[in-house]
């Protein structure tokens, strides 16, 4: 494990390790965005951790930004890399906004933007730690994709990211359907996000959820979500488990 | 503090298998949607054929960011292409330019694993079948990606195409008409996605004959 | 005939203001042969005047799809038109690269401008001599823009440009206010029209002129001689006769003063006096 102790010196393609001003590893942390289509639009939800290791070192970290008129990204990975991806879309929306020519840039662009962005950090071997969901609607049609951090991207109705994929989606895939309301949408969110609660260690009960439709962008406040911890098999977890834990 | 997790690598294999037969005036070339990493399924519904020319189209699997990289690498090209020559590529030219943009990266690869059907000039089915780095080889049938040790033999069991020793050389079209491979090709993908877990989800056949395009869909196993 | 002491250098100011080098190659633009373009809501045609160099030459290409959305038309240097262009396809191509959509007409107009500007600014350099009519769809609608050595940029309605480019600007000017909502075809037709306008003696026949389009739905494409053959024949407008199919507008009167026989001065020499920005 303990691999920057070894004595020989690491010579791999690009040089010793030590000396490199590459992220080899993410500092602080979000955990699971969470997004889907419904009726009028994109609805994510994230929560506000930030995990330095598995220290909840912040608490009150926004992981969910507008992107001009027409987009909504979430993050998650890397606070800073994602803060620093928001400088470059700010100055990307500021120059297409200096156009004033009644083009604008829609998700579809940005989503695609960042995925060329992504993938060439990751060809520099200096990659944006991030997990990126873009979603947004432009012109009646509704967007959603993400990006990894080494540009791995698509588009689907509803996407997760980190622990998300494994806990999320599968109620997702089960429950989800094109014609959510938002009410029902919150709702399915929120399953999705008390489940990853329960058992994403680095989650913490303090979340937003982020609307976009033709309207605009609307970013909530943070709040909790009802738990119950009651359940026998939180009590305790061993019972009934056969082997060691 | 030490170092938590496995060091970063610049790849990923997000599965898939890729199919392409030729016949005598048609091709099929045939892909599943699944898109995974590791043990997850990222999307069910990712096409991994992607039309370079009229009468071309590729099918990739491998290191999804790469294969899009080459994607889009391969239809800017074809748009310089066209506006030098006011035409659109043939297969076998698009077979080369394939095999050089992967050489170019030779010491970088693309992670990608590519078979590429079309029709020659002649009007004839053509396959050219690559590795990550560029060798590539014209043959009547081919398969590439996760689920090609399963399909590949398959394949050689029903087609039975003649050996390339021989000579004088023999055309390596197979003999099937062209619903016939349309079958096969459906055949051997609901077989490969009983064994392989990265092929699954959703099939897409894309038939490319004298008429010009002709696509379609089959269910395929989802878990 | 030219001759100053301030037209030696691109970066010399004559002492009534003006760049005699930059007016240089605006002349150069009207020099060669005519190039015409108009829009209509949804559609832009384009359209130009072929002329062979010699009896044993062919005629050099005037008209460059840049894009499925974008195309040009050029007068002047076709040399220059053609780098120009190239430069065009590739903006085009690096934007879908990054964004997989359209680049915006009016901004790669802009950044073309930008380019040929330059060109004016530096002592080692000399500008375009080429004016190019740049026809394009985006989401904001059907955009005709010119381009001209100078830097300038312009939107326009419809417009001509190059030799006796006059006389098609006078037939546009008297019928633009009806191209809003003009149907392709018609479009096509007043562009056949204003083209017939701009020859010298010679027959109209689709060998001497290239036409091409763009609009909703419809890519960029330069029409063939048979369809353009063909709508010549059916529109009837091969004579060199007066329109027959004109309507007697009158409501565009007034710009019909400058008529035909003000339109073989467009050589050149009259109009020395203006200044670079009134074109």
């Amino acid at each position: 494990m303990n691999c920057m102790d070894s004595k020989q010196p690491e010579t791999g393609l690009l040089g010793p390790e030590s000396d490199s001003q590459r992220t080899l590893y993410p500092y602080v942390t979000g955990t699971s965005v969470v997004a889907l289509k419904y009726k009028d639009g994109i609805l994510m939800a994230a929560d506000m951790g930030g995990s330095y290791g598995s220290t909840l070192r912040y608490k009150s970290v926004e992981r969910m930004k507008p992107i001009g008129k027409h987009s909504l990204l979430g993050a998650s990975g890397e606070i800073s890399d994602f803060q620093e991806i928001l400088r470059y879309l700010d100055e990307l929306i500021l120059y297409d906004n200096m156009w004033d020519d009644g083009n604008s840039l829609g998700p579809k662009e940005v989503h695609n933007y960042l995925t060329r962005v992504m993938y060439n950090r990751r060809n520099k071997f200096n990659p944006l730690w991030n997990s990126l969901v873009l979603g947004g609607v432009k012109n009646g049609q509704t967007y959603l994709g993400m990006v990894s951090m080494i540009g791995v991207n698509f588009e689907d109705n509803h996407v997760a990211t980190g622990f998300g994929n494994h806990l999320a989606r599968p109620i997702l895939r089960q429950e989800w359907h094109e014609n959510l309301s938002f009410e029902e949408g919150v709702k399915l969110l929120e399953k999705c996000m008390r489940v990853l609660l329960y058992r994403d260690r680095s989650a913490v009960n303090k979340l937003q959820i982020a609307k976009i439709t033709e309207e605009g962008v609307t970013i909530s406040q943070p709040y909790s979500l009802k738990t119950h911890w009651e359940f026998s098999a939180f009590q305790n977890p061993t019972q009934g488990a056969v082997g060691s834990w | 503090m030490t170092k938590q997790q496995a060091n970063w690598s610049p790849y990923d294999n997000n599965g898939g298998s890729c199919v392409a037969i030729a016949g005598a005036d048609y091709c099929v070339v045939a892909a599943d949607t699944r898109m995974s990493t590791g043990y997850n399924i990222l999307t069910r519904d990712y096409s991994k054929l992607c039309k370079l020319a009229d009468k071309c189209v590729m099918a990739s699997s491998g290191f999804q960011a790469d294969v899009k990289a080459l994607q889009k690498h391969l239809a800017a090209r074809h748009l310089i292409y066209q506006h030098q020559h006011n035409k659109q590529m043939s297969c076998p030219a698009m077979a080369q330019l394939l095999s050089n943009t992967l050489y170019y990266k030779r010491f970088f690869p693309y992670y990608s694993f590519n078979v590429l059907g079309g029709l020659d000039n002649e009007g004839k089915g053509c396959v050219f079948t690559y590795d990550a780095v560029g060798s590539y080889e014209k043959v009547g049938y081919s398969s590439q990606g996760s689920g090609s040790t399963l399909i590949m033999p398959f394949l050689d069991n029903q087609l039975k195409s003649p050996s390339p020793l021989l000579l004088p050389a023999q055309d390596a079209v197979t003999p099937l008409v062209e619903a016939e491979a349309v079958d096969l090709v459906k055949t051997v993908f609901a077989s490969a996605s009983e064994r392989d877990i990265y092929t699954g989800d959703k099939l897409e056949i894309v038939v490319i004959n004298a008429d010009g395009i002709h696509r379609e869909y089959m269910d395929l196993r989802k878990d | 005939m030219f001759r100053n002491q301030y037209d030696t250098d691109v970066t010399t100011w004559s002492p009534a203001g003006r760049l005699f080098q930059v007016e240089y190659a605006m002349e150069a633009v009207k020099q060669g042969s005519a190039a015409i373009g108009l829009r209509s809501k949804t559609h832009v045609v384009l359209g130009c005047v072929n002329k062979a160099n010699s009896e044993l030459s062919s005629h050099q290409k005037k008209i460059f799809k840049v894009d499925d959305h974008i195309g040009v038309a050029i007068a002047g240097l076709t040399a220059d038109g053609r780098v120009l262009s190239r430069y065009m396809r590739n903006e085009c191509i690096n934007y879908s690269f990054t964004y997989e959509s359209p680049l915006p007409v009016g901004r790669l107009v802009v950044q073309l401008a930008d380019k040929a500007q330059v060109c004016t600014q530096r002592s080692w350099k000399r500008p375009y001599g080429v004016g190019l009519l740049v026809a394009g769809l985006d989401e904001s609608g059907a955009h005709l823009y010119y381009n001209c050595p100078s830097g300038n940029y312009f939107e326009y309605q419809a417009f001509a440009i190059g030799s006796r480019s006059q006389a098609a600007k006078t037939y546009l000017e008297r019928r633009f206010e009806n191209f809003k909502d003009s149907s392709r075809d018609d479009l096509v037709k007043d562009a056949l029209m204003a083209i017939r306008e701009t020859l010298q003696g010679e027959t109209f026949k689709s060998s001497i002129c290239t036409v091409a389009v763009v609009g909703v739905g419809e890519p960029f494409h330069i029409l063939d001689q048979n369809t353009v053959q063909q709508m010549i024949d059916a529109f009837d407008i091969v004579g060199e006769q007066e329109d027959p199919a004109a309507e007697p507008d009158a409501a565009a009167g007034q710009e019909a003063a400058a008529e035909p026989s003000a339109a073989a001065d467009q050589g050149g020499s009259t109009d020395e006096g203006v200044a670079p920005m009134d074109i």
